[in-house]
């Protein structure tokens, strides 16, 4: 079934301002009185709720409304930005004067006529905010604080969230884009502290996706994170410190999948290699992997956070193969730097909100799986690190160097997963880490929902994903020399 | 040159503007049942530029508005936000928040600060200079700031560009005690970020200059050539092999880890028991010689505020005297909940100051001797419950105080307790661009892990 997510904007959007195509029209010719090559609008009202649990009882909830109009016009590498909390037509031509400024008078682009595609929703249009009463919503979290508890008497703290965001977006650009977009997003996260013995460890555990509360009501998947959030803090409680130095390093399935976000995903964003500055720029066709190795980034998969049916350009997201057997295939493109590259926009321009530029950025980046046994590839280490869940990550794109910091992790002895060590931070080189991929699992994961990205300042919501990997050496960062 | 569009951002509107909307708010919650309320109303406006390589990249206009209420049905609250400065905004808000309200669990220790502790007057801190300069002008000062990182040396091939950013903000806080405040600040800053290029590979670095008066920052051609300096200095950069050695901290690295100190001393992080300086009230946390005071009230600073963000009248304190842990980073409902009384915190820590030591850079190296000195840190490895502490860094290996080569991909890893209790000197060079004031910090002894 395809809904016509284009007429909903509409009604939501510039209905109540009274705005029209001719308005839209009007802004646009605006622009384009400058040198600009192109221009476009982004109306969005954004609507968020989150309520808090913590000493068993839900204290603390707030709900948000966003909106506005961003509005941008492009010149060469040049862009001009304003922006106007006011969906009205006064407000809508003050910004576009503002953003135009950025060139002279005398364009030579012209309007195009409105054109917009459609295709199947990759997710229901729905408002997550209405998907449950806020008596069902009490309820659901004192289900999983009672559930944490009733895990372990070494459970002290309970503290639960549960979050949702609907976003409605339009985007009206000059080249004759009119796209529209209805985006739900959830998000459940369960943070627990134990104590033994004067000891205190947390552990933390959540997630979600494009859909509506009732996702965590089905397969148990609420209970589900409040028991992983206290195994993980249990297990904590054992561990020993970590190893420092390199070691032969396999990575769980799912989240670790960070690696592959700051690794590698980072490094070919657009931006970055139309200036020259990532360790990945020029490198096309060489090999930056072992051939065991094929990376994507797919913005298509059903109900995933990460996921959208268009981006914030209106360009329709794909699957774009970032490696393909070991050899650097593509990078991800908005507009702006996909022209500049002479190259195609890969529906990867995105922005945290009408009052953020659009910037190459990821969507669900992940690992094709192999065919290794992940059983089989534990018992092939003698000595090393299983890290299965992390925290966050960063990476410098221009040296390569990248980290992601390990929150569960155990020691591999001859073959043998043995105590769990604490927390530490990994690190190494974007463009040769993969080189030392030496085997790959079967038994490819997403992560749960929880990711969001860093950058220049802006936080959009990824996800990620990879089977169980190998890699022969890694740093360390424990304290253990 | 594009043309130059009037001042450099949109006029702030009256403070008086702002109160009436405060006012029309706590009325709209009284109205709609609510036992007690509080409100804030901000409005802010920038104007920021990149230029790279000589030329525009971009030139964004900002303006945003802001109106958040947090309502009290007896000790019940709930909290709602919007854009929309409109009356049935502000009745759908309240309405938002008030429906909320009904639904959350009594809180014994929720509500507003004590009427005693509200600021009486709200004096001047000199924290509102207004830049008046045109896009055309601020383009001009990027492109003078990468010029000169560009300039000083053929190996800064690249750039990621030189940026001017200027804001001025408004905000009117006030709640059902009568307490009604705000004040205008502005915050302009200058950076640059290059890229130096051998034959080994690109190494990038950046500077920056911030400031609430245009006045109090450095010049484009000195962040430039600062930046390009720091860039240069990475160029073949090496590894090191796993050791345990002393570590020096950059300030501006310093700054964070007194920023890690300040997020476990926060009443959230207390009442919850998830932070490992738990019960450590007049105990030594740091050497004998380390005093961090907190001073909200210093002209011109980019941490001060006449009051907290609910209206409690910041004061003068010390946080560290001599070593020993001396108040907490409090807000009303924390300090509640630990039987204590706020410490004017609520937003946050104003303007710590670590006392300054005696020794420049060059000296702490001279005391480091054999050691890392850790320019830039990578990624957030900090567990604050347990006090673990990883990172990823770079910097240069130093032996007996002289620099010998620039090394990264290498972590350093430790326990915030000991790398504290294991400060060896303050340094005499203060960074001052945020809200804690600090030198180096040498660290007696941490784990560097590499190759
Ligand atoms: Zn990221």
């Amino acid at each position: 079934m395809t809904t016509d997510t284009l007429v909903l904007a509409r009604q939501q959007l510039l209905a109540p301002a009274g705005l029209g195509e001719n308005d839209l029209h009007r802004t646009l010719a605006c622009l384009l009185d400058h040198a600009i090559d192109g221009g476009d609008l982004y109306f969005q009202q954004r609507r968020a709720e989150s309520w808090g649990l913590e000493d068993g009882q839900v204290k603390n909830a707030s709900h948000a409304i966003q909106q506005g109009v961003g509005v941008r016009a492009v010149s060469g590498e040049k862009t001009g930005f304003a922006y106007s909390d006011e969906i009205v037509p006064p407000a809508l031509l003050e910004a576009a004067t503002a953003a135009r400024s950025i060139a002279r008078s005398g364009g030579e682009a012209r309007l195009q006529v409105w054109r917009s595609a459609q295709r199947p929703a990759l997710y229901e249009p729905l408002d997550p905010l209405e998907t449950l009463s806020a008596n069902a919503k009490v309820r659901l979290l004192e289900a999983v604080d009672a559930e944490a508890r009733r895990q372990d008497p070494r459970v002290t703290q309970v503290m639960v969230s549960l979050a949702a965001v609907r976003d409605t977006i339009l985007v009206a650009g000059s080249d004759g884009t009119l796209a529209g977009d209805l985006r739900p997003l959830v998000r459940l996260n369960v943070s627990v502290i134990v104590e033994h013995g004067g000891r205190r460890e947390q552990g933390s555990s959540g997630g979600g996706g494009r859909v509506g509360y009732g996702w965590f009501l089905d397969q148990d998947r609420a209970l589900g994170h409040a028991r992983e959030a206290v195994r993980q803090a249990l297990i904590n409680l054992d561990a020993v410190p970590a190893p420092a130095g390199t070691l032969t390093v396999v990575l769980g399935p799912g989240w670790p999948g960070i690696l592959l976000h700051e690794a590698i995903g980072h490094g070919l964003e657009g931006d970055f290699n139309r200036k020259g500055t990532s360790a990945f720029s020029g490198r096309i066709g060489e090999r930056v992997a072992a051939p065991l190795c094929t990376v994507v980034d797919d913005g298509t998969l059903a109900n995933r956070r990460g996921s959208l049916n268009i981006d914030d350009e209106g360009t329709p997201t794909q699957c774009t193969t970032l490696i393909e057997r070991g050899v650097l295939k593509g990078y991800l493109q908005d507009t702006l730097n996909a022209r500049l590259m002479k190259a195609a926009p890969t529906g990867n321009g995105r922005r945290e909100s009408y009052a953020h530029l659009p910037l190459p950025r990821m969507t669900n980046t992940y690992m094709l799986p192999g065919e290794h046994d992940p059983a089989e590839i534990l018992a092939s280490v003698e000595r090393g690190l299983y890290a299965v869940n992390f925290g966050g990550g960063q990476v410098d794109i221009t040296s390569g160097k990248f980290v992601f910091s390990a929150s569960e992790a155990y020691l591999i002895e001859n073959g043998r997963v043995t105590r769990p060590v604490k927390g530490a931070t990994l690190i190494g080189n974007g463009p040769d880490v993969l080189t030392k991929v030496s085997m790959v699992g079967n038994d490819l994961q997403f992560d749960a929902g929880v990711g969001t990205c860093g950058k220049d300042g802006q936080s959009v919501p990824v996800g990620v994903g990879q089977p169980t990997l190998k890699i022969e050496a890694l740093t360390v960062g424990g304290t253990q020399a | 040159m594009p043309e130059a569009i009037a001042p450099t951002t949109a006029p702030l509107p009256a403070r008086e503007h702002l109160e009436t909307l405060v006012g029309d708010i706590l009325a709209e919650a009284r109205a709609q049942g609510a036992t007690a309320a509080e409100a804030a109303v901000s409005f802010g406006s920038a104007l920021t530029v990149t230029v790279r390589l000589g030329e525009v990249e971009t030139l964004e206009h900002h303006r945003q508005r802001g109106l958040a209420v947090t309502v009290y049905h007896g000790r019940s609250r709930g909290s709602a936000s919007t854009a929309d400065w409109r009356p049935e905004a502000i009745r759908d808000t309240v309405q938002s928040a008030c429906a909320i309200a009904r639904h959350t669990a009594a809180d014994p220790y929720a509500g507003l600060a004590d009427p005693e502790r509200l600021a009486r007057e709200i004096p001047d801190l000199d924290l509102y200079h207004p830049w008046t300069l045109s896009a055309g002008e601020a383009i001009e000062l990027a492109r003078e700031c990468e010029a000169a990182a560009l300039a000083l040396d053929p190996r800064i091939r690249n750039s990621e560009g030189g940026g001017v950013a200027t804001r001025a903000g408004l905000v009117v806080y006030g709640n059902s005690h009568g307490f009604c405040g705000g004040y205008p600040t502005t915050r302009h800053s200058l950076n640059c970020s290059v890229i130096a290029q051998d034959t080994e590979g690109m190494q990038r670095n950046h500077w920056y200059t911030v400031g609430r008066d245009r006045d109090d920052l450095e010049t484009p051609v000195a962040v430039g050539q600062q930046a390009a300096r720091r860039a240069l200095r990475r160029l073949g950069s090496r590894r090191l092999e796993t050791r345990r050695v002393p570590v020096l901290f950059a300030p501006e690295l310093a700054r964070g880890l007194i920023g890690h100190f300040v997020a476990a001393i926060r009443g959230g992080a207390l009442y919850r028991k998830a932070s490992f300086l738990l019960d450590r009230l007049g105990t030594p946390v740091f050497p004998e010689f380390v005093t961090i005071r907190e001073r909200p009230r210093l002209p011109g600073a980019l941490g001060s505020a006449p009051f907290d963000s609910e209206g409690v009248a910041t004061a003068d304190r010390d946080v560290v005297a001599n070593g020993v842990l001396q108040g907490y980073v409090l807000d009303s409902y924390s300090a509640r909940r630990l039987g204590m009384r706020t410490t004017g915190n609520a937003g946050g820590a104003h303007n710590l100051i670590v006392e300054p030591g005696p020794l420049g850079h060059e000296e702490l190296l001279r005391q480091l001797d054999t050691g890392l000195w850790v320019t830039e840190l990578l990624g957030h490895g900090v567990n604050l419950v347990t006090g673990d502490y990883s990172r990823g860094a770079s910097g240069f290996w130093v032996e007996k105080g002289r620099i010998q080569y620039p090394v990264h991909e290498i972590t350093i890893a430790g326990h915030l307790n000991e790398m504290f209790e294991g400060v060896a000197a303050v340094g005499g060079d203060v960074d001052v661009r945020g809200g804690i004031r600090c030198g180096s910090l040498l660290l007696e002894r941490m784990t560097v892990a590499g190759e």
